[in-house]
């Protein structure tokens, strides 16, 4: 098992590098003289060549890649062009917002999808299967922000003096604030600067509601997080939906099912015990495919409920050439990406020993 | 007796086309068979129809302004659906009009355009360039095979839309970039399934045959190799028309794609993001319109992989 791991590792590094060179060529492919870009139109010479020097770009390439890869690896992404301040910190803040939103639509995803898949194929053919699958189709052709703008629609305007009203943007209602669970257990006392790692983990609300026991923020935090979420999650749902159903038909045809049945097993014992676990594998798979769904959907969805989360904040930057934060934030977004298919990898080999040994 | 005379050599072919067109008119009838992609052929067939003739069914100028235009009343941007049969007796607008006061419904329809445009165009060119690459990868194997198929993973190490929004910010927002984009995160897919077609194919003995009676490689790889491997290509395209036309509509909503006044839906939608409280249905219909297109490709794709697969038909 540790040979595998250590395998999958290893495979994973080459990746990695390409991703770096990508990210890197992607800066220096970007049309315009990255001076001009920076300090605006009118740069003269001698300010352009300080600059240049300053930031050693006037060194040639394959050393400015040196430079840039030994800063990355040191956790320097550089400063941010827009806000003058390092990526890394603008990173911690934002960040959990949109882990925060990609993992309340996972377990949405999850949580709905596979039972719905489950009934589906152990009713094949009926009523609630032929329904589940024209939902589900319609799900996987919806834009994401787009249903976004109609959920925040049917429940911020339609619904609004109802008891289902649910706020249609934002992370809290203005006016409420969080205490970080630093300043509450007294970790860090107040006009101190904390720790990167304690402002992230104070940044994911939802957990720092539970670590502070502040109810009435975490409601808050709740409620405001749903909208996003079945946003973001309902893709992911109804391909998983899809999946289980069709990987637990495959498996219900199979001959230990028939004698598991035959044995006299109750059929709801055959569904989950016998043919479920050998039907989860291209579950698994299906699910860490669908991280990559989920950021697209965050990039979309928290332009559209205003979180400032990293996809927000991406594209945000995108559009004012705050060329660094881009470069640091989509390096950071395709490592994730890389790290979760290894752990999906790793994770299958852990449920079919077959793999890990081939 | 090796030599064929003329006339068993002109039956023998004349066999062989019959029984090639059967297995065209058979994999048809397959497909024919499934309702779901019998409905997703009629969505893709009258929104072709659509695209096509939208000057004919659109009932305005899509870019024109109707403010200061004579039997106009009322307040007109952001107008809601007018039809004579709610009793409203200004000038027909299905889908009302939108903020600056243009036909919604004739924008939806010339947007038909824009969408299949670079839905067909984009999966279009990243088949081509995912084929060829993928069946040289195969083909030749080797250095040159880890070579392509480590960039491919590195393609796919990014999220689709965070590429194509990233290859948009190098090349500039517009519609033909934002086709590139796409275009591009779609390759590894096919360069994959190519290669794996084209190794699966490889040793089988009809390609040896081919080799032994010195043939080119260019010539095996199009008389042979490809044909053999097309349909896993043919459904995988199919199907990623839909996501491709979900991709450019976001790019667009994002401001990077189609770019204002051009009627496309993702754009539309950008425009009267803000205005969702006060005119949703400005936000209505371009979603229903893109919803509408992708669930016909996906319907049409599921329902073609499902006749196509052979595994699938035994069972």
């Amino acid at each position: 098992m540790a040979r595998f791991i250590f395998r999958r590792m290893l495979s994973s590094i080459p990746v990695l590098i390409g991703i770096l060179i990508v990210t890197f060529a992607l800066i220096h492919a970007l049309p315009g003289d990255p001076c001009i870009a920076v300090l605006g139109e009118r740069a003269t010479e001698e300010i352009c060549e300080a600059y240049m020097k300053h930031n050693g770009l006037d060194k040639p390439l394959p050393v400015q890649f040196g430079i840039y890869m030994t800063n990355i690896l040191q956790g320097d992404l550089g400063d941010s062009l827009r806000f003058r301040r390092p990526v890394v910190e603008i990173l911690i803040e934002r960040l959990p917002v949109t882990i925060e939103l990609g993992l309340a639509a996972l377990m949405f995803a999850i949580f709905v999808g596979i039972p719905l898949g489950i009934i589906s194929a152990y009713r094949h053919k009926s009523k609630f299967d032929l329904g589940t699958m024209i939902i589900a189709n319609i799900g996987v052709s919806m834009p994401v922000f787009w249903l976004g703008l109609m959920l925040s629609y049917l429940f911020g305007v339609l619904l609004m003096d109802t008891p289902l009203t649910l706020p249609p943007s934002g992370r809290l209602t203005p006016g409420t604030y969080p205490e970080p669970f630093y300043l509450v257990w007294g970790w860090v006392i107040e006009g101190e600067k904390p720790a990167g790692i304690l402002v992230f983990i104070s940044r994911l609300n939802i957990l720092n509601c539970i670590l502070t026991f502040n109810g009435g923020v975490l409601v808050d935090a709740i409620r405001h997080l749903i909208l996003p979420a079945i946003t973001v999650g309902t893709i992911p749902l109804a391909i998983i939906a899809r999946m289980t159903r069709s990987s637990l038909l495959e498996v219900l045809g199979e001959d230990y099912v028939r004698t598991a049945r035959a044995k006299g097993v109750r059929e709801f014992v055959v569904v989950i015990k016998h043919a479920g676990k050998n039907s989860l594998l291209p579950v698994v798979t299906v699910i860490g495919l669908n991280f990559g769904l989920i950021i697209s959907g965050a990039v979309l969805t928290e332009t559209i409920f205003g979180l400032t989360g990293v996809g927000r904040t991406l594209v945000e930057s995108i559009t004012s050439r705050d060329y660094t934060l881009v470069q640091g934030f989509t390096v950071i977004i395709a490592m994730g990406f890389v790290l979760i298919n290894m752990i999906v990898d790793i994770l299958y080999g852990i449920l079919d020993p077959r793999i890990r040994l081939s | 007796m090796l030599a064929l005379s003329p006339l068993q050599s002109e039956d023998q072919i004349q066999l062989q086309d019959n029984r090639s067109s059967n297995l065209w008119v058979q994999a048809t009838k397959n497909i024919l068979r499934y309702p779901s992609a019998v409905i997703g052929l009629i969505i893709i067939t009258v929104l072709l129809l659509i695209a096509v003739a939208a000057p004919l069914i659109a009932t305005h100028d899509p870019i024109l302004s109707m403010i200061g235009v004579p039997g106009e009343t009322g307040r007109l941007p952001g107008k809601v659906p007018c039809l004579p049969l709610f009793g409203c007796e200004d000038a027909i607008h299905l889908m009302g009009l939108d903020l600056n006061g243009r036909d919604l419904f004739s924008r939806v329809i010339y947007g038909t355009r824009s969408s299949l445009f670079v839905g067909f165009v984009s999966i279009s060119l990243a088949i081509a360039a995912g084929t060829i690459l993928g069946v040289t990868a195969g083909y030749v194997g080797g250095k040159v095979d880890n070579i392509i198929m480590r960039i491919m993973d590195v393609v796919l190490a990014f999220p689709a839309l965070l590429l194509a929004i990233s290859i948009v910010t190098i090349l500039g927002p517009g519609l033909l970039n934002a086709l590139i984009g796409i275009s591009i995160t779609f390759i590894p897919q096919y360069a994959r399934l190519s290669r794996a077609s084209v190794l699966s194919i490889k040793e089988r003995e009809f390609i040896v045959a081919q080799h032994a009676l010195g043939a080119r490689p260019m010539r095996i790889v199009f008389n042979h190799v490809l044909p053999n491997s097309i349909t896993p290509i043919i459904v995988q395209g199919t199907l990623g028309i839909g996501t491709a036309i979900l991709d450019a509509a976001a790019l667009s909503f994002l401001g990077l794609g189609a770019q204002p006044p051009m009627p496309e839906w993702g754009q539309i939608l950008s425009e009267s993001r803000n205005y969702l409280f006060t005119s949703p249905h400005l936000v209505f219909f371009p979603g229903i319109a893109i919803m509408i297109t992708v669930l016909g490709f996906n319907l049409f794709g599921d329902g073609m992989r499902d006749a196509l697969d052979p595994r699938l038909n035994r069972n």
